[in-house]
């Protein structure tokens, strides 16, 4: 089941590239099938998930790389607990929200949607891996379809920020690798499998155990990504095309956080223990200062970069709180942030594709003219700062909450986040939406288009469902997050 | 006797089948009508194809026959490390073949262009064996010789140049190596590298012990390693490599950048890691000099990679990063479980997935730069138009040599990375992962200029039928070991399990 999800969208992928050229609509509809198939599958998953029971489920797992004497003793390892099942949903559904809103790409739409598709390939085999080696494979694949997609079909200076992209990710993984290997040989006998690595006594590491976990946290905090290393997420985001956007802060992003409680709070929670007044502190910067830059762009999609920038903060802090409420506020922040941001980069790409321009101080008025792109976009941008009802809320205050005991001082840093991310985003839909109405965009047409209006109104929901019942997802979430904070205690 | 002969029949059979070409080439045109120096000899490279094939039969029928021991008193030994490396010269050279054939046709020397190679591979093949230190000299001149005249094939001015470079530095590295091997025999009072109990040879002297002996050892592993260096191109003796790749023709390059670098390291494990010993008294220095000399590898081609213009110094300088990871696998001198060498399969491993890997690369280039005329990385503009297939099989390799996912270079710098945690070299596995991201640079580079700018002329460019399977079955290759590696992990094992 899980290795069909995984695989289906290579496959659809190889397809879509031997296709000859003139089938462009023949790529769509397969690339839509394919993505659409799969959330349907990962909603099975959801249904028949069971929560009460702790542990993996729908589990595969079979020898692979068999050089035992070398000590690689790799397992094709997938698994799914309830950490894993939450990033799976929010990666199927963003795909497909992807896949919606490319449907006008006119440039190479073939080979667009075939790297997009193997894209989904690489994430959701980084949600799903148990295995060390096959987690490193699976982030690996991301590298190469992500700068194509980047610097073929981004704008600005694409090439330049694909390339950033890929040096910045490939220093991050290149020292997870060291980290995975050294983690891996001190277990004994040497092992790449998660779960037995949970169990193994790793105290006699080659390394001690705080440079392993740093190591390892290079890659994550690369990723996540965590201030001073996030100079590459702005280039990339603002460069990128809007749907590769969305899946970029949406679902890339999360592979940081998810690591982080997959692999270091999982396999080294003593060590998490130690350092998380740092994870803290760090978190506490990333969140003041994200929010502080983000007042200062005029460029909306730099905005949103700069902003997922500060929420993703969050995620560290609650992942910090190391305590029940905190890492399931985490979890949660990354499914609620991996929405609305993929809804707020939906809207200003709808608006660019109308207007094409980004810069909040020649927008004006838009609420006159394209009234349900207002309205979206209004209600993305309350929801991006909290505003109860939506899932943002609760998830933040989850991270507050479990953070406050251990961390006061960041957690009110935090809080002072929330302050700093209403101000941008009313300031930000004040400007654009409710300015003067000005000639220039009084023809713009309104999102009426069924492949604009389907992902809007269903990531709105979802937000609006989950931020007025969050059990649906928590009791998700709960599974995997209460035996991992039952290790820490 | 005869059974000794036997032993080495794959050796000989490519010996012989360079003299048979150039006696073909002779007889030709007193058959066939027309002068002695021109006509398409197009037919020799078939000759030379079927010489290959029956040599790698009958290394087959050696390991069917179970005909593995010692030779000619201990010097030669046909075991399983010698087999991997004689099928894998064997098939390096029978690529270079495909790929060259339409190049060398052109040649004012054909006959002679394709007995040299058939040389130079038939003394690989008995470098892969050699366990004196007298044979692996011979060898390696056999070997070096044939290249130094292949790179001056082309007679043209940078050719004549390269050819130059290349035999004054050579020659100047076999004397330090000659020297160094002097050393040994002065203090071991035998050439035989290992030999059965009892029996003197160097190992054995070394594994003694003798406290006396250990400057004049390292002298002689300094010596050695300066030496064969040199052969591998790895820092400080790397100087020649951009320069040779650029003047020499293109499948000479190639022929070098994996043939003799594999011969190079082959040599290097059976010297270092059989002769001097991964676990006596002075494993751990000479490891540390590998270790060292690794670590500058990989750094000084990947930053100089970066600054390239050219496709051949692009690659050269590839080549002696990719040298440097390869040169972790020797100083990882931790053995596994399985009794055998952690290191040398890594070496091994890697070697097997490179010669894929690099000949993918350097085909392409053929393919490409010879219709366009032009080696010039900004010429490769638009290549994703007008050779889809090429650029792509071109880009594949790249992403094989960055070590990226689902190629076999990913799995070659897993199982290498791995020996040296193994071997407790952390900080040489944190530079060589360094050195793997800063070369992504590079490679998405060429493949940035192919996919993403524009063509500067039109024309499709097509490729030869021949070069065009050497091609494809580099890639396949690549391709096939990156979703299975283990088959080829299995075949690497066991081939250093014969490595004393």
């Amino acid at each position: 089941m899980l290795t069909f999800l995984v695989f289906l969208p290579a496959f659809a992928a190889i397809v879509i590239f031997t296709l000859p050229r003139s089938e462009e609509r023949q790529a769509k509809l397969m690339a839509l099938a394919v993505t659409g198939v799969l959330l349907v599958l990962s909603l099975v998953l959801f249904a028949f998930f069971d929560r009460g029971e702790e542990g993996l489920q729908f589990v595969e797992k079979f020898r692979w790389i068999r050089a035992e004497a070398a000590g690689l003793d790799i397992h094709y390892f997938l698994g799914i607990d309830g950490l894993s099942l939450t990033m799976v949903i929010l990666t199927t559904f963003l795909f497909t929200v992807a896949i919606l809103i490319s449907w006008n790409v006119d440039k190479r739409p073939k080979e667009y949607f075939a790297w997009l598709l193997l894209l989904e390939t690489g994430v959701l085999g980084v949600f799903t891996a148990q295995d060390l080696i096959l987690f490193f494979l699976f982030w690996e694949v991301e590298l190469v379809p992500m700068y194509f997609l980047i610097s073929v079909w981004g704008s600005g200076r694409k090439e330049y920020s694909a390339m950033k992209f890929v040096l910045f990710t490939l220093a991050g993984s290149a020292l997870m690798l060291v980290g995975f290997l050294v983690l891996a040989f001190s277990a004994e006998p040497s092992t790449f499998d998660m779960q037995a690595l949970q169990e193994a006594d790793i105290s006699n590491a080659l390394l001690p155990l705080p440079a392993i976990f740093f190591l390892i946290f290079a890659a994550f905090a690369i990723k996540m990504p965590i201030v001073p290393l996030h100079t590459w997420l702005p280039d990339a985001h603002t460069d990128a095309p809007t749907a590769v956007s969305v899946i970029l802060a949406g679902v890339l992003l999360k592979m940081g956080g998810y690591g982080m409680l997959r692999i270091l709070i999982g396999i080294m929670p003593d060590t998490a223990q130690d350092y998380a007044v740092w994870l803290a502190s760090l978190a506490a910067i990333s969140i003041i200062y994200g929010a502080i830059v983000t007042l200062r762009q005029t460029d909306l999609k730099r905005l949103i970069a700069y902003s997922s920038v500060s929420h993703m903060g969050y995620v560290l802090l609650g992942i910090a709180a190391l305590g029940h409420v905190g890492m399931t506020g985490a979890t949660l922040q990354m499914f609620s942030h991996g929405i609305i941001t993929g809804l707020l980069f939906v809207m200003v790409g709808m608006i660019y594709d109308r207007a094409h321009t980004r810069d909040v101080n020649e927008l004006s008025g838009l609420a006159h003219v394209t009234p349900i792109i207002a309205v979206a976009m209004i209600l993305a941008g309350l929801a991006s700062l909290g505003l109860p009802t939506m899932s943002g809320f609760v998830a933040e205050l989850m991270v507050f909450l479990g953070a406050f005991e251990r961390f006061e001082v960041a957690t009110i840093l935090g809080v002072i986040g929330i302050l700093l991310s209403a101000g941008y985003i009313l300031w930000m839909v004040r400007r654009i939406m409710f300015g003067p109405k000005s000639e220039r965009w009084a023809e713009l047409p309104d999102a009426t288009s069924w492949w604009e209006q389907v992902p809007m109104v269903a990531m709105l929901a979802v937000i609006i469902v989950v931020g007025i019942f969050p059990a649906v997802l928590i009791d998700v979430i709960d599974q995997a997050i209460l035996p991992l904070a039952g290790k820490l205690v | 006797m005869l059974e000794d002969i036997d032993r080495i029949g794959p050796a000989i059979v490519v010996m012989v089948a360079a003299g048979l070409v150039l006696l073909a080439d002779i007889v030709a045109p007193l058959v066939l009508g027309g002068h002695r120096r021109e006509g398409d000899r197009g037919w020799l490279a078939f000759g030379v194809l079927a010489a290959l094939a029956g040599a790698a039969v009958w290394a087959a029928t050696l390991v069917l026959r179970d005909r593995e021991a010692p030779a000619f008193s201990g010097t030669y030994s046909l075991d399983a490390f010698t087999t991997f490396f004689t099928f894998l010269f064997l098939g390096v050279a029978a690529l270079v073949v495909l790929a060259s054939a339409d190049t060398v046709r052109k040649l004012r020397f054909q006959a002679e262009f394709w007995s040299l190679l058939l040389l130079a591979t038939s003394g690989m093949m008995l470098l892969a064996g050699a366990r004196d230190l007298m044979l692996i000299f011979i060898a390696l001149e056999l070997t070096s010789i044939s290249q130094y005249v292949l790179v001056g094939i082309l007679r043209d001015d940078r050719s004549s140049e390269a050819a130059l470079k290349y035999v004054l530095l050579g020659a100047i590295s076999s004397a330090v190596l000659l020297y160094g091997m002097a050393f040994l025999f002065g203090i071991a009072g035998t050439t035989k590298l290992v030999a059965p109990d009892g029996v003197l040879s160097i190992a054995s002297v070394i594994a003694e012990g003798d406290p006396g002996t250990r400057a004049a050892l390292i002298g002689a592993a300094v010596l050695l390693a300066a030496g064969f260096s040199f052969k591998v191109g790895l820092v400080p003796f790397h100087m020649w490599v951009p320069d040779i790749y650029e003047g020499a023709a293109t499948p000479v390059a190639a022929f070098l950048s994996v043939g003799s670098k594999a011969a190079g390291f082959a040599v290097l494990l059976r010297i270092f890691h059989e002769g001097f010993g991964a676990d006596s008294f002075i494993g751990s220095d000479w490891s540390n000099l590998f270790a060292a000399v690794a670590a500058v590898s990989m750094t000084v081609g990947n930053v100089i990679a970066l600054r390239q213009t050219d496709m051949r110094r692009l690659l050269g300088y590839s080549s002696i990063a990719q040298a440097g990871n390869i040169a972790v696998g020797v100083a990882a001198i931790s053995a596994s479980d399985g009794g055998f060498g952690l290191g040398s399969s890594g070496v091994t491993f890697f070697l097997a997935t490179y010669v894929f890997t690099n000949l993918g690369a350097f085909f392409a280039v053929i393919a490409i730069s010879h219709h366009i005329g032009s080696f010039e990385i900004k010429d490769y503009a638009g290549m994703a138009k007008r050779a889809p297939l090429v650029a792509a099989a071109l880009a594949f390799c790249f992403i094989s040599l960055t070590g990226l996912p689902p190629t076999a270079g990913f799995w070659a710098k897993i199982y290498i990375f791995n020996a040296g945690i193994h071997s407790d070299l952390v900080w040489l596995v944190i530079v060589a992962v360094l050195n793997s991201a800063v070369s992504a640079y590079y490679y998405l580079r060429v493949v940035r200029h192919m996919y993403l700018d524009e063509a500067p002329a039109e024309g499709d460019i097509k490729i030869s039928p021949m070069l065009a399977v050497a091609l494809t079955t580099t890639v396949v290759g690549v391709l096939v070991v990156g979703l299975v590696p283990t088959f080829l992990i299995d075949a690497a094992e066991r081939a250093v399990t014969a490595l004393v």
